[in-house]
């Protein structure tokens, strides 16, 4: 029993991890919390059952069609739901803009898609039923893969560095001429394949469903609030954390307590330490 | 008088309704008001408040509940349980709502989207008493309430008592304290409003109508599952409010009905109702902020007068603030600060004498606005402690200098863009209104009194600034000198023993600084002790009885203007030759 606890724990948590992620990348660029970070796990599942079950397409170029469509709606987020709003970043508007987007996706896919959950096609075929099942260890591998390449991109491109100075300090990035409006764009393409990454990997699990979004968005923020606002490392702890705590709570007291645990270690961890375990305090306000 | 027009019309025609439609409207017409009771209370938090709940639908879950579980199960009379609804509606209000104090806002929007899953979840699950996914019957009332028409007009007298409550609030220090926060939090705390105290009131107080909303609705469905508490009814619950605009209760009124009505009007699209919403709300965001009450605004577009000066009356200060006997004197004792490695103040001491103008000058960064914000608390000093006189001044809690009779303003004007100049100014008072949340939300004759004293008061300190003419105009639309002169009526209007004024005059024309000084002058001579942090060295000199030189966080000179104007080390590190 402990090793599903921890198979099925980790699987979750990876995916929790990657929408954490995708969280921090938007956040990074554009100091904007969007809604739609959870939506793009849930497009992750859902265009990866359309390309591969529906259209039949073989496994990597479905993939990659999967992929390319979530980075579109990520820059798409980009460009209607938080651009318009940041001149009033101190208004709070991208919380409203960025939740009507999300619910567009959401009831779109409802009515376009299914309603009712759909399965995911089985993508390599090993370990069925066991704990060693590729639905278990795919969402971890997707993780660190992740992981692994944002570090690449971050210390070792020209890109990853400009994206880097965008995060650190947006007007003097700006003055040094850096193109402040392309690398957003950019950011949150790839916030949008990472989300849709989780959501592809983690689809055997979760399945295509429109309501995963929702359940993401919640789940992907508590390893970012627990972690620390902008902290990759902090939401991949958080995640795997959050994860196997979920799935022990939901194997030994059942699904609801499980959640009922999860949102008082959230709002306590909050209530005690508001910009997260890793994160840094809160900027001066006079 | 006029402002009452509109509610008098939609309470028409809601009354005119039964004699010209069908059961089917009643059905219809009871929803929009069981929602607007919920919505009204809503208002407070997001529209006032700025407080960005969506999860509220979980709040009418739980009243829902109650009410259905205790007529159901213990045969209450439904009244007394949509009452037993509210209470828990509103000790979840106080639950839900009060991460806010610590959360920023999608952080806590983000808690309430929890809250309001959890609470699905359980009512899923926790079969025994909630009936699980079948549910159980909704409160079912007897004569003359159980037909549709008589439903409809039982549910119509609840939203117009909670609209009237809820215009009565908006209208009362309560309300001009929640649009404060919203808009100007910090300018709300030198004032004395408790951030936490006021947001506990409104959250019990939203929670409260939702929960009754939640009775009213399980006797509206007949039959409750978890099924119809969807996140979606929460989003529409507040796109209404955002339709409406913020800090109005006509728009959200106007938008709550739009959004009941909406899908009865366009059938075809039921399925796509929430994406509609959805789309909605990005459009309303994006294109129109202020939502209809912005549109409704015909007084803020006249024009104003182009070439406005600000003549003050020093003459009136004397006769609004009225000092009894000597005060005590502010002194801080050997002050360090330090942010980081950067020591700020470095070992400062200083006595701001009653009564009196105090100047602090010294180049940029050596300290004066660190020194303010020491004082009047928005900063916790390393080292040593300010006193006003024998009482050490606590630490980090700016809302406690307000009573102890300290009043400021701010380097880049605080002023709350969306109310008028009139309601900016009353702010300064807050504190000195006597009236309870509920004697305000029922207009009670100590809700009376202190608006009617409130006002005047508002006004007398309006004059004094000579900005009586625009009270009623939003405060947006000032220039910026003008918002300089509205932040020191606004601290005028409480009062003050000591007014800490921080650059008031940079911005202003010389004719402006001219009379801003003798203003300052007839403050401190009708016995307010002044502390003036300023660049302008000839405004210094010209009003000061004391003038503190400060450099690198210490204390480089202090003495009288003159000494000051005559030393050496002042001279060649500031003043210049």
């Amino acid at each position: 029993m402990l090793a599903a606890i921890l198979a099925a724990g980790l699987a979750v948590g990876a995916v929790y991890a990657l929408i954490g992620v995708t969280y921090n990348i938007m956040f990074s660029a554009s100091r904007v919390m969007s809604f739609t970070s959870g939506q793009m796990g849930m497009l992750g599942g859902v265009l990866g059952t359309l390309c591969i079950s529906r259209l039949g397409l073989p496994i990597i170029p479905g993939f990659v069609l999967a992929m390319v469509g979530c980075a579109a709606i990520g820059v798409v987020t980009e460009v209607i739901a938080v651009r318009p709003v940041l001149k009033a970043l101190d208004q709070h508007l991208y919380v409203l803009s960025t939740l009507g987007f999300a619910l567009m996706i959401q009831t779109f896919t409802a009515i376009e898609f299914s309603t009712e959950p759909q399965p995911f096609p089985r993508l390599i075929g090993i370990g069925e039923g066991n704990p060693w099942d590729e639905k278990f260890w795919l969402p971890v591998v997707a993780c660190f893969a992740t992981i692994g390449g944002l570090e690449l991109l971050y210390r070792r491109t020209l890109v990853g560095r400009a994206f880097l100075a965008i995060a650190e300090d947006n007007f003097a990035a700006r003055a040094l001429g850096l193109p402040e409006r392309n690398l957003r764009m950019a950011s949150f393409a790839l916030a949008g394949a990472v989300g849709g990454l989780a959501g592809f990997a983690g689809g055997e699990l979760l399945l295509a469903f429109f309501a995963n979004g929702a359940t993401l968005n919640f789940f992907g923020f508590v390893p970012v609030a627990l972690g620390g606002l902008g902290n990759n490392k902090g939401a991949v702890i958080g995640g795997l954390a959050l994860g196997v705590f979920q799935q022990a709570a939901n194997f030994l007291m059942g699904g609801v307590v499980a959640s009922v645990a999860v949102f008082a270690v959230f709002i306590v961890v909050l209530l005690v330490a508001p910009q997260g375990l890793f994160g840094a305090p809160a900027a001066r306000r006079v | 008088m006029r402002g009452l027009l509109p509610y008098a019309v939609i309470l028409a025609a809601a009354l005119v309704l039964p004699f010209v439609a069908n059961d089917y409207w009643a059905v219809i017409g009871a929803r929009a008001a069981v929602y607007w009771v919920l919505v009204a209370g809503l208002n407070l938090v997001v529209g006032y408040g700025g407080q960005l709940a969506i999860g509220w639908v979980a709040l009418l879950t739980l009243g829902s509940y109650t009410a259905a579980i205790l007529v159901a199960r213990f045969d209450l009379s439904p009244f007394l349980a949509y009452g037993a609804g509210g209470v828990v509606g509103a000790l979840a209000g106080v639950v839900v709502g009060l991460p806010a104090l610590r959360l920023r806002t999608f952080y806590f929007a983000m808690t309430t989207l929890g809250f309001a899953t959890i609470v699905t979840q359980v009512a899923l699950s926790w079969q025994s008493v909630t009936g699980g996914g079948i549910g159980l019957p909704g409160p079912a009332l007897s004569p003359p309430f159980d037909s549709p028409w008589g439903f409809y007009l039982l549910t119509l007298a609840f939203a117009a008592v909670v609209t009237w409550m809820t215009a009565n609030v908006a209208n009362s220090r309560w309300g001009r304290s929640l649009v404060a926060i919203r808009d100007a939090e910090v300018a709300a705390e030198a004032t004395g409003i408790s951030k936490a105290r006021l947001l506990t009131i409104v959250f019990l107080f939203a929670g409260f109508t939702a929960g009754v909303a939640g009775g009213l609705f399980g006797t509206l469905q007949s039959y409750i599952t978890p099924d119809a508490f969807t996140f979606d009814l929460s989003v529409t619950f507040f796109i209404a409010i955002l339709i409406g605009g913020r800090g109005s209760i006509l728009g959200p009124l106007l938008g709550n009905v739009l959004l009941t009505l909406l899908p009865e009007f366009a059938a075809p699209l039921v399925a796509w109702s929430t994406f509609l919403y959805a789309t909605l709300l990005l459009a309303i965001v994006l294109l129109m902020p202020g939502g209809i009450a912005a549109l409704l605004d015909f007084r803020n577009r006249t024009p104003l007068e182009s070439h406005r000066s600000i003549v003050p009356r020093p003459d009136r200060v004397a006769a609004l603030l009225k000092h009894g006997a000597a005060r005590d004197d502010i002194v801080l004792r050997n002050v360090v600060l330090a942010f980081g490695g950067v020591r700020a103040i470095d070992g400062l001491d200083i006595t701001i004498q009653a009564g009196r103008v105090h100047g602090l000058i010294g180049p940029n960064g050596s300290g004066k606005t660190t020194t303010l914000n020491v004082i009047s608390g928005y900063y916790e000093p390393r080292e040593g402690e300010a006193f006003l006189g024998t009482r050490v001044l606590p630490h980090g809690k700016p809302q406690t200098r307000s009573a102890m009779g300290i009043a400021r303003t701010f380097q880049t004007p605080r002023v709350i863009g969306e109310a008028s100049v009139l309601r900016n100014v009353m702010i300064g008072a807050t504190i000195d209104g006597h009236a309870s949340f509920m004697e305000s939300a029922l207009t009670l004759p100590r809700h009376r009194s202190d608006e009617k004293h409130l006002t005047a008061r508002a006004m007398d300190a309006l004059a004094i600034v000579g900005l009586e003419s625009l009270a009623s105009v939003r405060a947006d639309r000032l220039q910026h000198s003008e918002l300089r002169f509205v932040e020191i009526a606004r601290a005028l209007c409480g009062r003050p023993a000591f007014l800490l004024l921080d650059e008031p005059a940079a911005g202003l024309s010389t004719e402006e600084i001219t009379r801003l000084g003798s203003l300052i002058k007839a403050v401190a001579a009708a016995g307010t002790g002044v502390l003036l942090v300023e660049h302008h060295a000839d405004l210094i000199f010209d009003i000061c009885d004391q003038v503190t030189v400060l450099n690198l966080g210490k204390e480089l000179a202090a003495g009288t203007p003159a000494e000051i104007r005559s030393h050496k080390e002042v001279v060649s590190a500031y003043l210049g030759a």
